[in-house]
């Protein structure tokens, strides 16, 4: 970005507000963009960014709510710039607010740089394919859905459903094969309570990776447009630490759908035309610009690979913001309630899981050569089984055939063994050889989607037999 | 030269004073660092202005410069293999010139000016020639490029020299004055001219059974491939660029992931086209503009995609174009249309959208080139629609319906239990059945046609079995409508389903396809009239030739399918009934 003017004017021209939003009119040489300092009657110093320019108006969105704010001594600074961070290796183990400054209490850090929170597209010929696999020790993932470093997987909840024990589990767990530990997290809160924040610096600090981990607070009951912030210093903290310290940066943005609250907000502030459920039209490519800053560049050794939390309204997978952010990113991991009633823990519902990236972590050299055909195996006997669930609740389970009554006991055992796992750190090699365990209770014709060569090797009627 | 200055900046658009005698889709250069936009509205003096990059930092008085160009491209040697975002800007080089990341206002030609071209001349002196005449050709790769009289030329030849040429140095003479270089230039939003559009009647060979044996498109013709998230539309678009049986590829990431183009980008030098043997990249044009990347550029993405592709047509190629997503591209639609805070029609979108739809889609075809002696090429347009919700009742979805020849629509509960390509078989249709008759009956058997509507036959009687058996269970069903469900379950799980990344089943010609649902249709046949005679389904169920049928897409020697034919008749009919 181009130095913006240096020249800096104030004004005392505020015509209306509106909700988080500030008019302030007849202003001169203002940048789409650019940050504005406000300074209440009472001295207190809010920030502000220029969303649309007129010759009339500028539109401010002030980040620290507009309360307080009045029409008649309330001072408007443009600073000529755009929204910044400032970044250093010493953000680790750091508390920060939404829009960056200390919330520990300590001094501010000592930049190292000052970047632009909004960060610029990545060059799609910058890429480099993500390809190193991701152990997170949990079976519903490793086994069918598998994390590939670089890659956007969300966590798609329910209101009450255990999705931060998930993704606290997933951040102390990950590892990947054959390295020495180069990681780091970033975490940003976005409008979750302060139970929910702290529940996450407790598990960060009996693991003892506290001083790995940047935070960034905006907490319910802070103010709703830092939450627009929040994620992007996160990220331009996360790109700070991956390109240029080379580290492996694990960001969880939580809760997702309190950041589109706040878009919808600042959107009807502004009288945009709403698209759909009030949320406005640009929000896939708002959400965009968050979620494509994960991935890796050639030539560089850090990576960054995003996991959000969100929470669907009313378990609704086709409400907007799940709906959006499915499109963008790349798979999904589901929480159910009705496996969370039934004990499942995790209760990932892996019939709407997926990764899409799954097929560069896997596979020989990388988990094991069987790995894709017991994924394929695995979902298709479960998704039978599951149908098969819906027909016993009609006509009984005396209605099925042998083969039919096995399936069911498939689809049961799939979910008590290799879904459940409670606390456990499972490898792969275990996580797998569950899978084997729960095909024995098939006949062997019925596992159509694994290599002949593979069952002879894996399956334990014939493992057990060379034992023996 | 007409200058104005910004009065308005609303994220991607801007609103310029002063900007008198500009014309609708101009291209200007906003502020100082010359971001290009275009002009999509007047309103007196003032021009509304989508700009194709960032915005941010802009100011208000900023000088904005009408180039009174409208949006083009640039058509010549060098497209193949390419890289470009949604306004022609080569990605590789915009990485040179600012790293990893995509800086504000630079810019670069679609086509290297410095490399040079070994241009070998097919008229001589003394012709005349007309507009889309092929004066000469050039190498590129193993692609014979027909360099082609540009539209609005004609004359006699004064000059033609062979030899080593940049894109912009003369190589051809026309009347002593007008000069053609290697390189053209054509606007993006303006089709291409052609002679005649012809009847589609060739099958575009994709080498997926669900694509070419039961919903064919042609080619020329247009398809659409509808899902909610993680159905595979990304997959099948990619399958159906690798391996389309045409010339050249453009592949449009319009929207969408940018890991996604990274994958594209490494898996396609190291894939080769299974016709030719060569390396999949060198016939392909990649456009990415990622999600993330400026709305307005992606606006303009799909129009610089079909230009190219028609210009390939133009030298007489089949070309296939693939966008994903169109709906991403609608989105970019709406975006503008809000800010321009027009009245909104459904879901927000604006109401031209059918219009622009249509208009988009029309442009496929299959035709008689311009210019001289007969040459057909064609566009395919395969377009990828992305319903919020999964829901196929959304504009986008509904209006291209309206539109496409073939219609292949991703199921959710399909894609839950990994069936793939997770293709709707009941909601799904192509029109393009008759027309493509005659080439599979010429071309691969009489009975094609035959074969097909039975199998859809039994797949649409599947549907009405399985409710019986959701009341009553699976016991409660006849013999024969067992039967059914027992085939109809061969068809889904041994023909329908695919494995884009197997290694044997990835690709499937059709002749083999041809044979594999015909194993299976004899298969139903021959146990009706085993049956018939009073054996049980279990005894068929038990037959050794169930399991080769089971692993019949891992066979690559069709003549041991073709066996397998008679393997069934005879397994079939030894079957003794039991007491």
């Amino acid at each position: 970005m181009k130095p913006l003017s240096l020249v800096t004017r104030e004004y005392r021209t505020i015509d209306y507000v509106s909700g988080p939003l500030v008019f302030v009119s007849n202003v001169k040489g203002a940048a789409y963009g650019e940050m504005v300092r406000i300074r209440l009657r009472d001295g207190e110093e809010r920030t502000g960014q220029v969303l649309d320019l007129s010759e009339e108006h500028a539109v401010v969105q002030v980040f620290e709510g507009t309360r307080g704010i009045d029409t008649d001594a309330t001072m408007v600074r443009f600073t000529g710039e755009p929204a910044r961070i400032n970044v250093s290796l010493d953000m680790l183990g750091r508390v920060f607010t939404g829009v960056g400054k200390a919330r520990d209490g300590r001094p501010e850090i000592i930049p190292e740089a000052v970047l632009d929170i909004a960060g610029t597209p990545i060059n799609p010929s910058a890429r480099d394919k993500p390809a190193d696999f991701i152990q997170t020790g949990m079976s519903a993932i490793d086994g069918l859905n598998t994390l590939v470093r670089g890659q956007k997987l969300p966590i798609f909840s329910g209101a009450g459903l255990p999705a931060s024990k998930l993704a606290a589990q997933i951040a102390r767990q990950s590892k990947v094969l054959g390295e020495g530990e180069q990681f780091a997290v970033v975490f940003v809160a976005m409008g979750i309570t302060n139970k929910e924040a702290s529940f996450f610096m407790r598990d960060f600090e009996q693991t003892g990776a506290l001083d790995r981990v940047v935070f960034f607070m905006n907490l319910a009951d802070d103010p709703t447009v830092e939450r627009l912030a929040a994620p992007r210093c996160g990220l331009a903290a996360a790109e700070f630490l991956a390109f240029t310290h080379n580290l492996h940066v694990l960001v969880i943005l939580t809760d997702m759908i309190n950041y589109c609250e706040a878009l919808r907000e600042i959107s009807t502030a502004r009288e945009e035309v709403p698209g759909r459920r009030g949320y406005p039209g640009y929000m896939y490519t708002d959400l965009s610009s968050i979620y494509e800053r994960a991935g890796r560049l050639k030539g560089r050794k850090g990576s960054i690979t995003q996991i959000p939390i969100l929470t669907m309204p009313d378990d609704d997978i086709t409400h907007p913001v799940p709906d959006l952010t499915g499109y963008i990113t790349e798979g999904q991991i589901v929480l159910s309630r009705d496996l969370f009633r039934r004990g499942a823990d995790p209760p990932v519902d892996a019939l709407p899981c997926l990764s899409r990236l799954m097929n560069l972590g896997i596979g020989p050299g990388k988990t094991r050569e069987d790995h894709r055909g017991v994924a394929d195996q695995l979902y298709a006997s479960y998704a039978y089984g599951r149908d098969l669930r819906r027909l016993v609740a009609i006509v009984g389970e005396e209605a099925l055939t042998d083969l039919d009554k096995k399936y069911l006991k498939f689809a049961d055992m799939f979910e008590k063994q290799f879904i459940t796992q409670g606390n456990d750190d499972r490898p792969i090699e275990t996580t797998l050889a569950i899978a084997w365990d729960l095909f024995a209770i098939l006949p062997e014709d019925e596992l159509k989607r694994i290599k002949r060569e593979f069952i002879a090797k894996y399956h334990p009627a014939h493992t057990k037999s060379v034992g023996e | 030269m007409i200058t104005g200055t910004i009065v308005r900046i609303s994220g991607p658009v801007i609103i310029a004073h002063d900007m008198r005698g500009s014309k609708m889709y101009d291209v200007v250069k906003v502020g100082g660092d010359a971001l290009r936009g275009e002009i999509i509205r007047l309103e007196g003096d003032d021009a509304v202005i989508q700009v194709y990059e960032d915005t941010t930092g802009l100011m208000l008085g900023e000088p904005v410069v009408d180039t009174e160009q409208p949006l083009s491209v640039e058509l010549g040697p060098g497209l193949l293999a390419s890289i470009y975002d949604g306004v022609q800007r080569p990605l590789p080089v915009l990485m040179q010139k600012s790293g990893d990341f995509i800086a504000r206002g630079i810019y670069a030609p679609g086509l290297a000016r410095e490399k040079k071209w070994e241009f070998v001349p097919s008229v001589k002196k003394g012709d005349k020639v007309i507009a889309g005449d092929v004066i000469g050709t050039v190498q590129e790769f193993h692609f014979e490029h027909r360099i082609l009289a540009p539209h609005g030329t004609a004359g006699t030849v004064t000059d033609i020299t062979p030899g080593s040429f940049t894109v912009e140095e003369p190589v051809c003479t026309l009347d002593g004055t007008t000069r053609l270089s290697l390189m053209q230039v054509w606007p993006v939003r303006i089709p291409r001219p052609h002679t005649k559009k012809l009847d589609p009647v060739l099958p575009l060979i994709t080498g997926q059974r669900v694509f070419d044996c039961i919903f064919p498109v042609t080619k020329g013709g247009t398809a659409m491939i509808p899902g909610g998230f993680g159905t595979g539309k990304t997959v099948s678009e990619q399958t159906l660029a690798k391996w389309a049986d045409t010339q050249v590829v453009v592949y449009i990431g319009c929207g969408e992931r940018g890991n996604e183009m990274t994958d594209v980008l490494a898996e396609f030098p190291e894939l080769v086209d299974p016709r030719t043997g060569l390396p999949l990249i060198e016939r392909t044009i990649l456009i990415a503009n990622t999600s993330n990347m400026p709305v307005a550029a992606r606006e303009a993405s799909i129009y610089t995609g079909i230009t190219i592709a028609e210009y390939f047509r133009d030298m007489g190629y089949d070309v296939a174009l693939m966008a994903d997503s169109t709906s991403r591209w609608g989105e970019a639609l709406r975006e503008v249309s809000g800010r321009l805070e027009e009245m909104p029609g459904e879901e927000g979108y604006p109401a031209y959208l059918a219009t622009r739809l249509s208009a988009f889609y029309e442009r496929a075809g299959r035709v008689v080139c311009l210019g001289s002696g007969e040459r057909n090429g064609s566009v395919t347009v395969v377009g990828a629609v992305s319903p919020a919700g999964g829901d196929f009742s959304e504009p986008i979805t509904q209006n291209t319906l309206r539109v496409v020849g073939t219609f292949w629509a991703l199921d959710t509960n399909l894609a839950y239990r990994r069936h793939f390509p997770a293709v709707n078989w009941i909601k799904s249709y192509s029109l393009y059945i008759d027309s493509i008759s005659e080439w599979y009956v010429k071309n691969i058997a009489l009975d094609w046609r035959e074969l097909r509507e039975k199998a859809m036959y039994l797949l649409q009687k599947e549907v009405e079995l399985q409710e019986i058996v959701q009341l009553v269970g699976p016991d409660a069903l006849p013999e024969s409508e067992k039967a059914i469900l027992d085939v109809t379950r061969m068809i889904r799980e041994d023909f329908l389903q695919q494995g884009a990344y197997s290694d044997t089943d990835s690709f499937c010609p059709v002749d083999k396809q041809y044979l594999m649902l015909r194993v299976i249709m004899t298969y139903f046949e021959h146990m009706n009239v085993a049956m018939g005679r009073g054996v049980t389904l279990r005894q068929v169920q038990a037959l050794p030739i169930r399991a080769g049928i089971g692993r019949m897409k891992d066979i690559q020697d069709t003549e041991a399918i073709r066996a397998m034919v008679g393997d069934i008749e005879q397994q079939l009919s030894n079957l003794v009934v039991e007491k």
